[in-house]
This record gives C-alpha cells, structure tokens and sequence, in this order.
C-alpha cells in the first residue's frame, strides 16, 4: 500500500508545474517492520523511505504507534519490557536491528529530543558537553569549542552565553528545550528525532523551535513527530499519516494535505476525526 | 412552644451538629491535639534533661546547719540537692521522732561530701531538726582526685618545705596561695599525663611491635645472632628513654608531692589534704553571679572534655564522646557504600520478579529484627568468627592474646552498618524510583550506556535520598546500647581509639560511649546520688550530639537537593 504511494509520489513528481523536483537520497529505509509489546502488536508492516536532509513529519491520532515507530528508530524500545521487532530498519543500508550493532554508537548517530524538555540537573555547560565526555572527550578546549558551536546552532548561544555555568533548570521550557535540541546535535548525529517537542511549550517557544527546524535540515535528517497538523505543514518536507498502527499513507506534505489519495487521511486532516 | 416549633429547632440543631462533624473540625482539633501533645512531649523530656543534667554544674552555695534530734546536735555543711514532702506517718514508721504537728514534713537532701571522713556524702534530714542555718562566706568547697568533694575551711596552707599560711590570721594570703599552688599542681599533672600517655605510651607501642616482632621471627625460625642482637639494641635505646622518662616523671611527682592544707570540717575535725590531689578549690557563698558564671563554664568544659574519674561519677564523658562520633563516622562510610550499590542492584539491574520482591520483603523486615540479635549475631560472626580467622592470619605472633578477636571498634561499627543497612538501602531504592524516565532516556538517547547513565545522572539525583537513609541509619545507630555491649563497648576506655602512634586509627581497640555510659552511671554505680544529674547531663549530650550530627546530615542534603532538583513539571 504504501509502496505503491510512493510509487504515485514519483509518478507525481515528474508531472510538470509541481514542486521542483529534489534529488532524495534515502536515509533511512524500513521494510516490513513490525512492533510487538508482549503479544500486542504496535506496528503493522510499515514500509517507509525517509530522505537524506529533509524533514519528515509523523502524524496521525494518539496512540496510532507513530511515537513507537520514531522510538524504533533509535532502539529507545528496547528500555521497554517483552519489546519485540521484526522486519527491517536500514540506516544508511545498515541494520539497525542487527546483532552486531553497538546501540550506544547507534544513538550517537541518532539523536532524539523528547516531548517534555528533560536537560540534566547540570550547568547549561555541562548538558551540552554531556555527550562528548561520554566519549571521553574531556579536553577544554574541545569542549568550549562544541558547545559554543551546538549552543549557536539551536540559537541558544545569545541567550545564555554569560551563564553558561548555571543551573539548566533555570531556563525556560523553550530554552530548555534548545538546550535539549544543542545537546543532542553537539554529539554530530546523522539523524534527529524529534517527538512532539513543541507540545509542551507556548506558541512563541514553539515558533523558535519551528524556526530551528527549519535551519538544521540543510545538516540533518529530521523525522518529527507531531499532533498538530499545522505544525507538520509548516516544517516538514514529507509528511506520514498513520493509525492504528498502519502508515496509511506517505506523501510529499503539500501534495498529503492538499490532496490526499486516501478518505482516512482526508477525513482525519480535515478534522473529521482524531 | 408547639410541637412544630420544637420539630423545627430540634431538626435544625441537628442539621448543625451534622454540619460540624461533617465540615472535618472535629479531625482538625484532632490531629492538632496529637501533634501538641508530641511536642509537649518531646520539649519536656528535652527541657527536664537539661534543666537537671545542666544545673549540676552551678556551683550552689554551701549551707551550714545544726541537726538537733533527741538531745544531740550536729553541726552539718553541705549543698542542698533536693527538698521533698513527706508523710509524718511515714516518718513516723521509720523510727523518727517528731515534734511538729503537721501531718506533712518537708525532707532535705544534703550533699554533705567528704566521703573519706564522714562515710557518706549524701544525707536526708528532716527540716524541723533544722537550726542555725547560714551561708557563711567562708566555706570552702574542695574538687578533688578521689573521694568526692569536700566540704569545710581552710585553716591553713603549707607549701613543701615552705613555711605554714595561717588561714584564720591572713584569710587573703592563704587563700592566694593555695589557688596558686592548686594551679601548678594542675599545670604539672597535665605535663605528665602528656608524658605517660603521649611519650611512654608511644614507648610501650614500640616495645609492643618489638616483641611481636621477635615473636614473629622466632615462629618463622629466623631467629637468629644477628636478628636477636638487632632486636636487643634497639630494646636497650627503647629502655634508656623509658628511664629517662621516668626519671622525668618523677621529678614531676615530687614537685608537687609535699604541698598540703589544714582544713575543719563542720564537726571541728580537723584533716590534712595534700595538694596534688586537689583539682578545684573555691568559695561558693562569697562568689557574684559573674564568678559562678565562669565556674560553671569551667566546670561544663571539664565535664566535655576531661576522662571520667572515681567509677565515672566524677570527671567528665570526653572518651564516651569522642567514640560516639567516631562510631557513628565509621559505620556511616561502611554502610552507605554497601546500601547504595544493594539498591542500585535492586531497582536498576534485577529483574523485577519474585526473587527480587522476596528479597525486599526480606530487607526490609532486618529493619524489624531486635538490635540485641544484631549483637549476638556480630559476636558470634565478626568478633568470634572473622576476628579469630583475621588473627590466624595476620597476628600470629600476638596470639594467644587476640587482636581481632575480641570485641572492638570495627567490629561495633560493622554490626551497627549492618543494623542500618536496610534503612539505606530502602531510602536509596525510593530515591531511585524518583528520578524521572525522561531524564535516564535523555542520557541514553545520547548514546550513554546504562552504567554511564547511572554514575553520571541517576546517582546524583539520587544522592538527597541516600543522605535520607544515612540520616535516618545515623539517628538509629548513635542511640543504641544494647548491641554494642556485645561487641565493643566497655565501662571505661580513657585511651582514645585515634591516636599518634601507627596506623593511628585503632580499630581492634575498645571504645566508650556515651549511651552505655548512661546505663553505667545512672544503674551500675555505687554512688546512685552523685551519679544521677550526670544521668541527665549525659544524656542531653547523647541527645544535642545525635541532633548534631543529623543537623549536618539534613543540611548536606539539603544542598544536594538544591543541586539536583527533579525535574517536576
């Protein structure tokens, strides 16, 4: 089904008077994945091509598994109790699900921000600097470099350049979430995964975070997950709609929410149902 | 009033007191109560240790009396302790005569001292016997070494080989000079406690080590002419600065050996007192309030910071103290450890079945288990046990005397870890379960792994909860007796378990403390009178030292907790 959406994608795409075409590269490929918790089955069968560079957004209504597919990405499931995935994750051709990988590299090249901001009862400093003292970088000079770079990158580095030796709980929720933001790219990750990391945040929090977003996909691959529908239209170059565990469909976003090829995701964009 | 009005009121009056019970006041005035009664509770047993165990350092004045009973009359000296009413009855069943037409007396117990001349230093006597009572400004109170105080007046003061102050012609002169010999006297026995327990202690260590160590070689079978001679020379030094050590100590003990006094006691006895047995002499009923002032700091800092004397009824409580706190210290840095790692295998790493609910089912039901069982078990394993096995392996030499075979400070402190071990490592787990998923996934998501994520993030957050179990193990351990008496405490340990003399810190020593030290004085001596307000005076230390020590706790946390705030929002 879904294969069969990209194929119309590329049908699409060739059509004359649509967006300029993009060469896409694909980042991350899954085929056939599905998700168990215990015996429930979280994922149906997902077949997915999320490309190099560009933002993809996940949407659907609660509990739909498009969190459960983004936590797959980066293994955060396996934390999870009779957690169990079959099928295929390919990044960058690799499997993510092999035996041979070493999951704590494998997140250090997929970084994730969460829904709350979750900084570490740490100076601002020392959050951003978290990553690369895991890998044993502990040299100053380094570390004042990245965290300066990571900070400007997440836009951050205005705001808190002279206290950067304080308390992260101090911040605001927007700013802690940057500082979240700061420190997840300060380890260099191919992709970031965001789930819903505007939702707890007020409108002109979410607006800078929008804002980042937009900048930091000429370096990363981004896959974000949102419950708000305008948001996924602004930010996102490809858009997922999925429920009940299944992607129902998977399309450039203008094309997705102007023109949707099925009835469930235009009765669920037009605010029929979820 | 009609039936229907009455209805009316009647309903309305319940319909009110139905209110009342249901707007929850009655549960307000309920719980209030139970909290001013816990604080009333704890303020009165705080303020009665005080106001007793701290009122025995004022220096009281000294009544003179006359006792007239049947004819006789003896004159009496001595501080008033107590006054009580009795039943004449009672009196009466007793075999006292009395005149009075009451059927209540009042009773005095007077502190009479001068145990050495009069049998007892404390006596009740019955008020209307009284006659001549005065405060004469002129009596004397002695502190001394041994025999409780004395109670009298100086009548004349004799330096050695000097000539004789007449107390009763230059009352001024005697009196300065006995303050100035009392004064040197102390000077010079502080220099040769100094000596016996600083040099000659560090001498006897020495001669110790010596021997075990010649003991060592003999049962290695290399005891041979040359080790032997070696051995011997380095005997010969250790023996001459012994002597001449001795020597030293004794020119000091003649210093101050021929000084004495004259004194009367109430009766017109009169005694000679030599001086170097004197700690203290004063003289209360011509004292201002600012002298007693100063006599009660100084009395209150001997009680501190001085060794008991006389079956600790005299002296003070600085030995029980200091191994107290030690104690305490000790099995702080062994149990925190050991209940930390346990929790972080309990919450963070087992699987959470029936194995690991049994076995925290299991610890936290050792919180229940009688201290006195923790006892038993740690003379039977650690002292008995690993102590005996400790000394087969280590100090062969010293056996059969055992080193750690015997009741000691290490092993008082591993049974009180071992006591509190479930208090950390319940805390500990509660503190874990705290710490927000989030924040264990943010680590993780940047490709900690879990140990990482554990040492650099979630202990931490974690460290306020285990100084709550640290605190609650400190409070549990520095109050209890019973235990220890079993595997380390003693009566009396005036030689300090830290010291200078290697490896400094003596853990096979045995210690004192100040809550057997309460059980000692208060129900093991034989001077119940004189030992009760250092009862009280004990235990409002035992009490101020706990409270100190879990202040500094509650304020460590405190700032951890400041530090690493959860994140609740």
């Amino acid at each position: 089904m879904s294969s069969h959406a990209i194929d119309l994608k590329a049908l699409k795409r060739d059509l004359p008077g649509n967006a300029a075409p993009v060469r896409r590269e694909t980042c991350l490929r899954m085929e056939n994945l599905n998700l168990y918790y215990g015996t429930a089955q979280a994922l149906h069968d997902i077949q997915l091509e999320i490309p190099r560079q560009q933002v993809t957004a996940f949407i659907g209504p609660s509990g739909c598994g498009k969190s459960s597919l983004l936590r797959c990405i980066n293994r955060m499931n396996d934390l999870v109790d009779g957690c169990r995935v079959s099928g295929k994750l390919l990044l960058d051709g690799e499997d993510v699900y092999d035996r041979s990988v070493d999951v704590a590299a494998l997140r250090r090249r997929v970084g994730m921000v969460f829904q709350k901001p979750n900084p570490f009862p740490k100076s601002i400093y020392e959050n951003v600097a978290y990553g690369l003292r895991i890998q044993g970088i502990n040299r100053k000079r380094v570390l004042d470099e990245v965290v300066e770079k990571a900070l400007r990158a997440a836009a951050l580095w205005e705001e808190v350049k002279d206290r950067l030796h304080q308390s992260a709980l101090g911040m605001s929720g927007g700013q802690q979430q940057r500082l979240v933001i700061a420190r997840t790219i300060a380890v260099e990750p191919e992709v970031l995964l965001l789930d819903e990391p505007a939702s707890a945040l007020d409108p002109i929090s979410t607006l800078k975070i929008e804002e980042l977003i937009y900048e930091l996909k000429s370096r990363y691959t981004i896959v974000i997950v949102t419950h708000n529908m305008q948001q996924a239209a602004r930010v996102s170059d490809m858009t997922a709609f999925m429920y009940m565990g299944k992607l129902i469909e998977f399309d450039d976003t203008d094309t997705l929410f102007t023109n949707p090829e099925k009835k469930q995701t235009e009765d669920y964009i037009t605010g029929r149902y979820g | 009033m009609d039936k229907q009005q009455y209805q009316d009121i009647h309903a309305t009056n319940r319909g009110r007191q139905q209110g009342w019970l249901r707007s929850g006041e009655p549960m307000i005035w309920l719980n209030a109560a139970a909290v001013s009664v816990s604080i009333i509770a704890v303020v009165g047993l705080l303020l009665l240790l005080a106001v007793r165990g701290l009122g025995h350092f004022w220096p009281a004045d000294v009544l003179s009396v006359d006792v007239e009973y049947q004819g006789q009359t003896r004159a009496l000296l001595g501080e008033v302790v107590e006054q009580v009413e009795v039943s004449g009855e009672q009196l009466r069943e007793a075999g006292f005569e009395l005149s009075g037409p009451g059927p209540f007396y009042q009773r005095t117990l007077l502190k009479q001292g001068n145990r050495d001349a009069l049998g007892t230093d404390f006596v009740w006597l019955i008020d209307e016997q009284f006659a001549n009572l005065a405060w004469p400004e002129d009596v004397m109170v002695l502190e001394r070494l041994e025999w409780g105080n004395f109670y009298g007046y100086l009548r004349s003061v004799t330096p050695r080989g000097g000539p004789t102050v007449d107390a009763t012609e230059e009352a001024q002169r005697a009196w300065e000079t006995l303050q100035a010999l009392i004064a040197e006297t102390v000077s010079v026995r502080e220099n040769i406690r100094e000596i016996e327990q600083g040099a000659i202690g560090a001498i006897n260590h020495e001669l110790e080590r010596l021997r075990l160590r010649e003991r060592g070689l003999e049962m290695r079978g290399e005891l041979d002419a040359v080790a032997q001679a070696e051995l011997a020379e380095e005997r010969a030094t250790l023996d001459a600065r012994f002597s001449s050590l001795q020597d030293e100590l004794n020119a000091l003990y003649e210093s101050i050996r021929g000084h004495h006094i004259e004194a009367e006691l109430a009766n017109g006895q009169r005694r000679q007192l030599p001086i170097a047995q004197i700690v203290r002499a004063y003289q209360p009923n011509a004292l201002g309030p600012v002298e007693k002032l100063g006599l009660y700091a100084e009395r209150l800092w001997e009680f501190l910071s001085d060794e008991p004397r006389e079956a600790n009824t005299e002296g003070g409580v600085f030995p029980a103290m200091f191994g107290t706190v030690l104690m305490v210290i000790l099995m702080s840095i062994i149990v925190t450890p050991f209940g930390v790692v346990a929790a972080v295998y309990l919450r963070e790493y087992a699987s959470q079945g029936l194995v690991t609910r049994t076995i925290r089912v299991a610890v936290n039901n050792l919180a229940g288990v009688p201290s006195i069982v923790y006892g038993v078990f740690g003379l039977g394993f650690f002292v008995y046990f690993v102590g005996g096995e400790l000394d087969q392996l280590f100090f062969p030499e010293s056996l059969p005397r055992p080193t750690f075979g015997t009741p000691g400070l290490m092993w008082a402190s591993l049974t009180l870890a071992l006591l509190t071990l479930p208090v950390v490592i319940v805390a500990t787990e509660e503190g874990l379960t705290r710490i927000p998923k989030a924040v264990r996934e943010g680590s993780l998501a940047l490709g900690a792994t879990r140990a990482e994520t554990l040492w650099r993030v979630v202990l931490p957050m974690a460290s306020p909860a285990m100084m709550t179990g640290l605190i609650l193990a400190v409070a549990r351990a520095a109050g209890e007796v019973a235990p220890l008496m079993l595997v380390g405490v003693v009566k009396l340990a005036p030689t300090l378990p830290l010291d200078g003399n290697y490896p400094f810190l003596h853990l096979d020593q045995k210690f004192m403390h100040l809550g057997f030290h309460i059980y000692d004085v208060g129900f093991q001596s034989p001077n119940v009178e004189a030992a009760r307000p250092l009862v009280y005076a004990t235990a409002f230390l035992l009490v101020v030292i706990i409270a100190l020590l879990n202040l500094a706790a509650v304020s460590l946390r405190n700032r951890l907790r400041e530090r690493y705030k959860s994140l609740e929002h």
